[in-house]
């Protein structure tokens, strides 16, 4: 898979769990969890939605490695 | 036969409207199934039925809005109609109702049958006859987000009115229980991994086991313990609002099964999809800030509960081991409880259990 369609499925995710945010205007290197107020349970589900879309196993040390937008796709072109 | 009524799900909720039926008259139901949804200031709701047999009439049709405690379907009940009582009055005569709440409801067309008393012994008082009209008229184009605000309103409002809160609260080290839960997920696939909260209420429950009396319903003159730990877990609602539905069992059950019932719980809260025994039951609430949040927060009390426990954001501090300053992470916990019930120190020893449940993760 290819870093635009990595990027496309991390927004399809984010548009369920926050389906009031306007992601056309996502600033993709501002931490994801300030700017669509993600809790805990919100980044659970964005982190097993991953694992199932992209089949990549995503440590739970690692979650800081996903805080924006671009720092995601960077991680998971790595590993898929 | 018996009447399957108007649940309330929250001490705020006057009346909901029934969106759907999910039986017909004919069909068969066992307690706990669901036979109905309502739409109410929290969502839609799915309603299951707390008694087994047959459906024999439905009483009302969807799209209509009505009191809590009204009749929507009859159901012929599997125990061989035993007469329980030698004929005695018409059931009318055997609402208790204060001559003025009486006259009241007549002049506003309420039927008292249908409503549950609030007043000593199930009386039905004037304020009851007041809410259930008000609540009939209250139907029109107010949005859900609205109508829950002035739920939440309502109901805080009736818990500073009433209640008399006094608040504890105090800081405990939860290294070992982060420690623990790192290295739990560590082994963990996602879909398995615990979140700090399902600890936090886990200890909750089992605390209340030695300070029973925080695990109570206010029932107008006194408390009444509760038996079950239903802990309400209180979930912050996109857009705002909130619900607090409950983890059934909660002391009971293990912290995988606790955290499978908290996402599932989280997820319909956010859909608007709960179910009645979650609103309507919950013995004490707790409300947890998550790492987003403040690092201290006083709650207000959810009538009838008599209890609530706060916890803020897991911080870093220094913290003294053995006359030594050392870092570790640190929640600050606080109680808020009804003095009508309880005193501090009975209060302490509850914070001092749940730090003590919080020093042991692995019992948890």
């Amino acid at each position: 898979m290819n870093e635009a369609e990595i990027r496309a499925t991390i927004l399809r995710i984010l548009g369920s769990i926050a389906p009031e945010a306007d992601l056309a205007h996502l600033d993709p290197d501002t931490s994801l969890r300030e700017q669509l107020d993600l809790d805990s349970m919100d980044v659970l589900n964005l982190m097993i939605a991953l694992h199932e879309a992209l089949h990549v196993d995503i440590p739970e040390t690692d979650y800081p490695k996903l805080a924006t937008l671009n720092q995601a796709v960077a991680y998971l072109a790595q590993r898929c | 036969m018996a009447d399957f009524v108007m649940p309330i799900l929250g001490a705020d909720m006057e009346a909901g409207t029934l969106v759907a039926w999910r039986k017909k008259p004919g069909d068969r139901v066992e307690r706990g199934d669901i036979v109905a949804e309502v739409e109410t200031d929290k969502g839609i709701i799915e309603v299951e039925i707390f008694t087994s047999g047959v459906i024999e009439r439905l009483l009302v049709e969807p799209g209509t809005r009505v009191p809590v405690g009204t009749p929507l379907a009859v159901v012929r009940e599997d125990r061989a109609a035993a007469p329980v009582a030698a004929p005695g009055p018409p059931a009318q005569s055997r609402v208790r109702i204060s001559p003025a709440a009486r006259r009241r409801a007549d002049a506003l067309g309420v039927d008292v049958r249908a409503l549950r008393g609030t007043g000593p012994d199930g009386a039905v008082t004037l304020e009851d006859v007041e809410r259930a009209a008000a609540g009939r008229a209250a139907e029109g184009p107010v949005d859900r987000q609205a109508r829950m605000r002035q739920a939440i309103a309502a109901a805080m409002a009736r818990a500073k009115r009433e209640i008399p809160h006094f608040y504890l609260g105090t800081n405990i080290d939860v290294q070992r229980a982060i420690a623990w839960l790192s290295e739990q997920n560590a082994h963990r696939p996602v879909t398995e991994r615990l979140l700090p909260v399902v600890l936090l209420v886990k200890a909750v429950a089992l605390a209340l086991r030695e300070v029973p009396e925080l695990n109570a319903t206010w029932t107008g003159d006194r408390a009444v313990p509760s038996a079950a730990i239903h802990v309400g877990v209180a979930v912050a609602l996109r857009g705002g609002g909130l619900v607090a539905p409950a983890l059934h069992d909660t002391d009971r059950r293990s912290l995988d099964d606790l955290m499978r019932s908290f996402r599932d719980l989280v997820t319909r809260a956010r859909s608007g999809t709960l179910r009645s025994s979650e609103l309507s039951d919950p013995t004490i609430t707790v409300t947890s800030l998550g790492d987003q949040g403040s690092e201290t927060v006083f709650g207000i009390i959810a009538p009838p509960q008599v209890a609530l426990v706060g916890f803020g954001r897991i911080v870093e501090r220094p913290w003294v081991v053995d006359g030594a300053v050392v870092v570790r992470p640190v929640v600050h916990a606080t109680l808020s409880a009804d003095h009508r019930v309880t005193d501090g120190h009975r209060a302490g020893l509850f914070l001092a259990a749940l730090e003590r449940h919080l020093h042991a993760p692995e019992a948890l």
